[in-house]
């Protein structure tokens, strides 16, 4: 389990530090940095990388932005053997819609019950 | 290049200035200072917008009571804020008897309103106009950067947008112990392809040096003829390129006594970076310290009040950032 | 103040005029440099210790009997219900301040992203506030990501039939 942990720990502080290193070099912005990180994931596992990479780092490459773009990428592949055209189009989203959900929900929940408050550093 | 005349106004006094600053802005190197500080920025309303409103309120009200008078007296309000159809003073005024002049120039709104009002008061079309201006950090951050709550590391070269209002009262009518808006120049709108929106300073810096160079040249001044000079809100690296690069032109600041009001408003320590901005910025500082200095300390001073005029919108169409900057130049009045 | 003003002068010495042609170079030249050694290392640190709570908490949904590939699911489901409840608590974008990618880029970065703006939009109601603006920072994730997704499966499907 030690193992384990340090594994994620190497791995998804590595990832996240090739994003800090882009966001210094090119003063990328938030939104950009998450889409360009996404979109690697979804390309990686278009080559078949990234689901041994999970298999490896377990948490270290799943919790990155880059393992929702594998999990986008294996649920329109797996489906797309079994459904066809149809499973290509919905399993991407089908896939992912857990953490969606869970998002939106937890998005509106949250307005609800907080306030924005200031910033003061 | 044709070039427009200075300003000269022979009557524009100044009657009485009010600053009203958020609790970080009071923490800064300007402590003690303001004329009322406010424990909560937002002002117990619901939103930042509608603090923002009450903040411009009790800087009128807290203007014309400072100076015993009522705000019926005063003929024209001039004032502007940050925000989308300047909303904020816009509501302020609503309702009240004054006649009310919108402006925008961002940051420059301030030394805007300030020679438009001289150039009013001066012409005798009205005998008391107030000149308002202010931001708030947290309607400024929402409408040009990002939500508050999102976790986001800051350029090293960004500025934190001040939470304030300040208020100046003129009038036609005064005494030789007030002290004076005696001339000014208003800025050309200049763009050296800046494109970094955090690197505010050093898109507006080009645009003082325009400015300040044309004054000079038109009036056959040098810094040296002036106490002080305050550029709006530079920021230390903006303030920095401005030095360098008037010293480049052959003017060197150091003949005088040269302050940003961005770069002085916070102490290094607040973790602003380069310093303050916003509207508030230089309203601030004039109505607080530059106001109190030309009650003893100094006879001559310049205010340039710098604006960078961009839009969210602009910044995503690839636009780069057009600059304004207004020169004000100020007399002390005879000594009491 | 005054340190900046030599810091800038020292750094523009080169330039023995500014004029809209060189002034890019000019304020490259004499701007401050981001803190690249600073910011990696908390960027390492705070992305690692993200995961490593997301890996614990995998490690737990094994221990109660859940199968490794949804345990994953559910920590990364997990993950983004703490990130939203810092985010509303105002905790987050404290972190965000220094930790630049290593929270951007975890999953609770995403979550923060979508939260964030929802709090901020609280105010122009349900409808036209939280509902219309809750995705203005992520949305471009769900479009981009959906979108290419389907494209990158598509060719990985047409290889898969027929290579």
């Amino acid at each position: 389990m030690v193992i384990s942990l340090l594994k994620a720990f190497l791995v998804g502080g590595g990832i996240c530090v090739i994003g800090q290193v882009l966001i210094n070099l090119t003063h990328l912005t938030n939104g950009k940095i998450l889409v360009i990180f996404l979109l690697l994931g979804c390309v990686l596992e278009g080559f078949g990388l990234y689901t041994p990479l999970i298999e490896f780092a377990g948490a270290g490459a799943s919790v990155p932005i880059s393992g929702f773009g594998c999990v986008l990428v294996n649920g329109a592949f797996d489906a797309a053997k079994n459904e066809g055209v149809v499973g290509l189009l919905s399993g991407g989203l089908a896939a992912a819609a857990g953490g969606v959900s869970v998002v939106i929900l937890f998005g509106y929940i949250i307005a609800l019950i907080f306030k924005p408050r200031t910033k003061t550093k | 290049m044709k070039k427009a005349k200075n300003l000269n106004f022979e009557q524009s006094y100044i009657v009485e200035g009010f600053s009203i600053a958020g609790p970080k802005e009071d923490k800064g190197n300007l402590t003690g200072l303001f004329d009322e500080v406010l424990d909560d920025d937002k002002c117990n309303e619901c939103t930042f917008e509608k603090a923002e409103v009450a903040m411009f309120k009790k800087a009128l009200y807290g203007v014309t009571n400072k100076a015993k008078l009522n705000v019926d007296d005063v003929d024209v309000v001039i004032g502007g804020d940050l925000l989308n159809q300047i909303v904020s003073a816009s509501f302020a005024v609503r309702n009240l008897s004054p006649s009310f002049i919108g402006i925008y120039n961002a940051c420059a709104t301030f030394a805007e309103s300030l020679l438009l009002g001289a150039s009013l008061v001066n012409s005798r079309c009205y005998e008391k106009v107030m000149c308002i201006s202010g931001s708030h950090f947290s309607t400024a951050e929402r409408q040009y950067r990002y939500p508050l709550e999102l976790g986001v590391l800051r350029s090293p070269v960004s500025q934190w947008t001040a939470t304030g209002v300040g208020s100046t009262l003129l009038s036609s009518q005064g005494t030789p112990f007030n002290s004076r808006v005696t001339g000014g120049r208003f800025g050309r709108v200049v763009d050296y392809g800046t494109y970094d929106v955090n690197n505010m300073g050093a898109a507006m810096a080009p645009s003082a040096v325009d400015t300040l160079l044309n004054f000079f040249e038109m009036n056959g001044k040098s810094p040296k003829d002036y106490d002080a000079i305050y550029t709006g809100d530079l920021g230390l690296l903006g303030s920095g390129i401005f030095v360098d690069m008037l010293l480049k032109k052959g003017i060197d600041m150091e003949e005088t006594r040269y302050n940003d009001c961005g770069g002085m408003l916070f102490s290094q320590k607040q973790m602003t970076l380069q310093g303050g901005s916003g509207a508030a910025c230089s309203a601030l500082v004039f109505n607080s310290l530059i106001l109190n200095e030309l009650k003893g300390n100094y006879r001559k001073v310049l205010l340039l009040g710098t604006g960078a005029l961009m839009s969210p919108v602009t910044g995503f169409q690839g636009e780069s950032i057009p600059c304004i900057t207004h020169c004000v130049e100020l007399s002390a009045g005879e000594p009491l | 103040m005054k340190e900046r003003e030599d810091s800038v002068k020292e750094k523009g010495r080169d330039f023995n005029d500014v004029n809209m042609q060189n002034y890019k170079s000019y304020v490259f030249a004499v701007m401050p440099k981001s803190k690249h050694f600073k910011n990696i290392i908390l960027a390492f640190v705070v992305g690692g210790l993200i995961c490593v709570i997301g890996q614990l908490i995998i490690e737990f949904f094994v221990f109660l009997g859940v199968s490794r590939v949804d345990a994953t699911g559910h920590a990364s489901s997990c993950l983004i219900v703490i990130a939203a409840i810092l985010t509303g608590l105002g905790v987050y974008d404290k972190i965000g301040r220094f930790a630049g990618a290593g929270s951007t880029i975890p999953i609770t970065g995403f979550s923060n992203a979508v939260v964030a703006p929802a709090i901020e939009y609280r105010c122009e109601g349900l409808i036209y506030g939280v509902g219309t603006r809750m995705f203005f920072v992520a949305g471009p994730v769900i479009v981009n990501g959906v979108s290419i997704a389907i494209v990158v499966a598509l060719v990985r499907w047409l290889f898969f039939l027929y290579c």
